[in-house]
């Protein structure tokens, strides 16, 4: 009894806080989707109410998709994204089955070795990595920052993902070696198939910074053909200043894609996170 | 005994010399351990080795640690450099005094039993982190903006109007102003590391601390707070490491000349201008890279400090 009358005012507390916070947390997003909706009156006489029939306005949006060339940005940060993301997840799969399945000389120094890359930012390295694509002609391509991507996602991919193949039961693996499968067969028939949960979990942490990134599209692909979004907003925010509509738009269309997919796999990601992959 | 040892020892000496090189474990490494030597290993050492030479009359010479010498003593050098590794430390302990206390509080308010709407609150407070940095620096400079005057408006509400003042435009308060945008960014990511610390510690713990009459504060001070130790020693580093690697928040918002008058210029910043160069600057790739080994270095000493030093001093508890 004396518990339950000391936790409510407890909980309210709680909420309070929690409520504050989310509303701290959400205003800014809101209040830029809210007012790209809007006619540049509305958007300065009142920007904390929702468009009314009055001050509702499209404006913004054509003048984007007049403008810029956004499809375009949006097209080659989803190839960039998509096709990075497949190879981390391979690759870095392969690795971490590798690791927690056979011994081999040099296993922990391998695993420290590949691992020395989550702390260490691989941004360090641009004035080397910029050389390297001039060389070899990769400048203002694709390929370019697929290839840094995967490398960048790969240590954290491996280190996660091997903690849950040791998870993976020896005996399904040795019953499918008995039934004369070859080790490729098992990691991808047999192993593959189990981590797949934690797969999406890799996948949710790989894909965020990738598409958030702006360094190295500025760096190694800021030619027009392989603009991606990110850096295709930023540049479309420095030349129109002036433009709010326009401004607000672009914010709003670079926010929206994220937030769904953030919305459709919060669980998987939140979950990610407490398992105590990261711990 | 010592007969039937050396005979075992004998076998898998045999069986090891036996046995076929494993091609597939190779084969599994490789690609991976291939891209990331390619385009992370290699590169990073090859920034760290071109420090260490100037272009002089278009060839690359050998300078020792003469680009360093320029780039701590040399006033054309040095006042920036120094200005931004201020800037930057700065940066740093606005995140730990004020993202990661924050995100413990949080985090606690959470895993406070049989509290309802958990997972909404989880899910919208994570939102900023997962907001790329040119909408977060694009958004806040337009609320922060006395042309719009959101900010003012709100202030009126709690009557604080007349404390505004277009914080990004003045020197003294535009770098704490975007510490705390990027704390605002960020703060999810300590909430939900010490969230999931909370939740793994047993419910007989916090039992037995409330038969022995802990409750409240002093639970959460006495308790919790030392179950979680580790997890906040993981929070600092990782605030740490991606705090001296920052770039895209003052980039997006103040542009690579990190105004006003270069007040919230740090390491990232400088380390653009001065390898790509800016307006009047000429961009110098191996000024550049001397910046880069500061910076690995200033990261990898962090590094050292929390495996070698706070890792193995905190106490772990094995449930």
């Amino acid at each position: 009894m004396s518990t339950a009358t000391r936790s409510l005012p407890r909980a309210l507390g709680a909420h309070a806080v929690l409520l504050t916070y989310t509303a701290i947390a959400l205003f800014p997003v809101i209040l830029v989707v809210m007012n790209s909706f809007k006619s540049r009156a509305g958007i300065f006489g009142a920007p904390l109410t929702p468009p009314t029939p009055k001050t509702f306005d499209l404006i913004g949006y054509t003048t984007v998709f007049g403008q810029g060339d956004f499809v375009h940005y949006f097209q080659n940060s989803l190839v960039v994204t998509v096709a990075s993301l497949f190879f981390v997840l391979l690759f870095g799969a392969m690795a971490a089955f590798a690791l927690s399945e056979y011994r081999f000389r040099g296993n922990t120094m391998m695993g420290l070795y590949l691992a020395l890359g989550i702390m260490i930012p691989i941004r360090l390295g641009t004035v080397a990595i910029l050389q390297l694509m001039v060389a070899t002609g990769l400048v203002n391509t694709l390929t370019a920052l697929i290839l840094v991507y995967t490398a960048q996602g790969l240590p954290l991919a491996i280190f996660i993902l091997s903690e849950f193949m040791k998870q993976v039961s020896d005996d399904l693996k040795n019953a499918g070696r008995i039934d004369g499968l070859s080790e490729y067969t098992i990691f991808f028939r047999l192993v593959l198939p189990l981590v797949r949960p934690s797969m999406a979990t890799v996948a949710v942490f790989t894909m965020i910074p990738i598409w958030n990134d702006l360094w190295f599209p500025l760096i190694l692909a800021p030619s027009e053909e392989t603009k991606t979004v990110t850096l295709g907003a930023q540049l479309f925010l420095g030349q129109f200043v002036t433009n709010w509509n326009a401004i607000l738009a672009a914010l709003s269309l670079a926010i929206l894609p994220v937030l769904i997919l953030y919305v459709i796999f919060s669980r998987q990601l939140i979950r990610g996170i407490t398992s105590g992959a990261v711990k | 005994m010592a007969t039937k040892l050396m005979a075992t020892k004998l076998m898998a000496a045999e069986t090891r010399a036996k046995r076929p090189i494993r091609w597939h474990v190779g084969v599994f490494l490789a690609p991976a351990v291939l891209v990331y030597t390619a385009f992370m290993i290699l590169p990073l050492f090859g920034t760290l080795q071109l420090s260490l030479f100037r272009n002089i009359e278009q060839s690359q010479v050998f300078v020792g640690l003469g680009n360093f010498r320029t780039l701590f003593g040399d006033p054309n050098w040095s006042v920036n450099f120094w200005n931004a590794l201020r800037n930057n430390v700065w940066f740093f302990i606005i995140h730990m005094l004020v993202q990661n206390p924050i995100g413990i509080l949080l985090a606690a308010l959470l895993s406070s039993p049989r509290l309802r709407f958990t997972a909404f609150y989880r899910t919208a407070i994570f939102v900023p982190t997962i907001l790329s940095f040119v909408i977060v620096g694009f958004a806040w400079k337009l609320i922060l903006s006395p042309i719009w005057g959101v900010a003012p408006h709100l202030m009126d509400f709690v009557g604080l109007k007349s404390f505004f003042t277009p914080w990004l435009g003045k020197e003294q308060y535009a770098l704490t102003a975007l510490s705390l945008v990027s704390v605002w960014q960020f703060v999810g990511i300590p909430m939900m590391l010490i969230y999931a610390a909370l939740l793994s510690i047993p419910d007989e713990v916090i039992e037995a601390a409330e038969c022995d009459g802990v409750t409240g504060m002093a639970q959460f001070w006495k308790i919790k707070l030392p179950l979680i130790l580790p997890s906040i020693g993981i929070i600092s580093i990782l605030t740490f490491v991606g705090n001296f690697n920052a770039f895209d928040l003052i980039y997006t918002a103040q542009g690579a000349l990190a105004g006003p008058n270069y007040s919230t210029d740090i390491l990232g910043t400088f380390l653009y201008r001065a390898f790509f160069g800016f307006q009047l600057q000429v961009g110098d790739p191996n000024m550049g890279a001397a910046i880069a080994t500061i910076m690995f270095l200033i990261i990898l000493a962090g590094v050292c400090v929390y495996l070698f030093l706070v890792q193995t001093r905190l106490r772990r508890y094995q449930f």
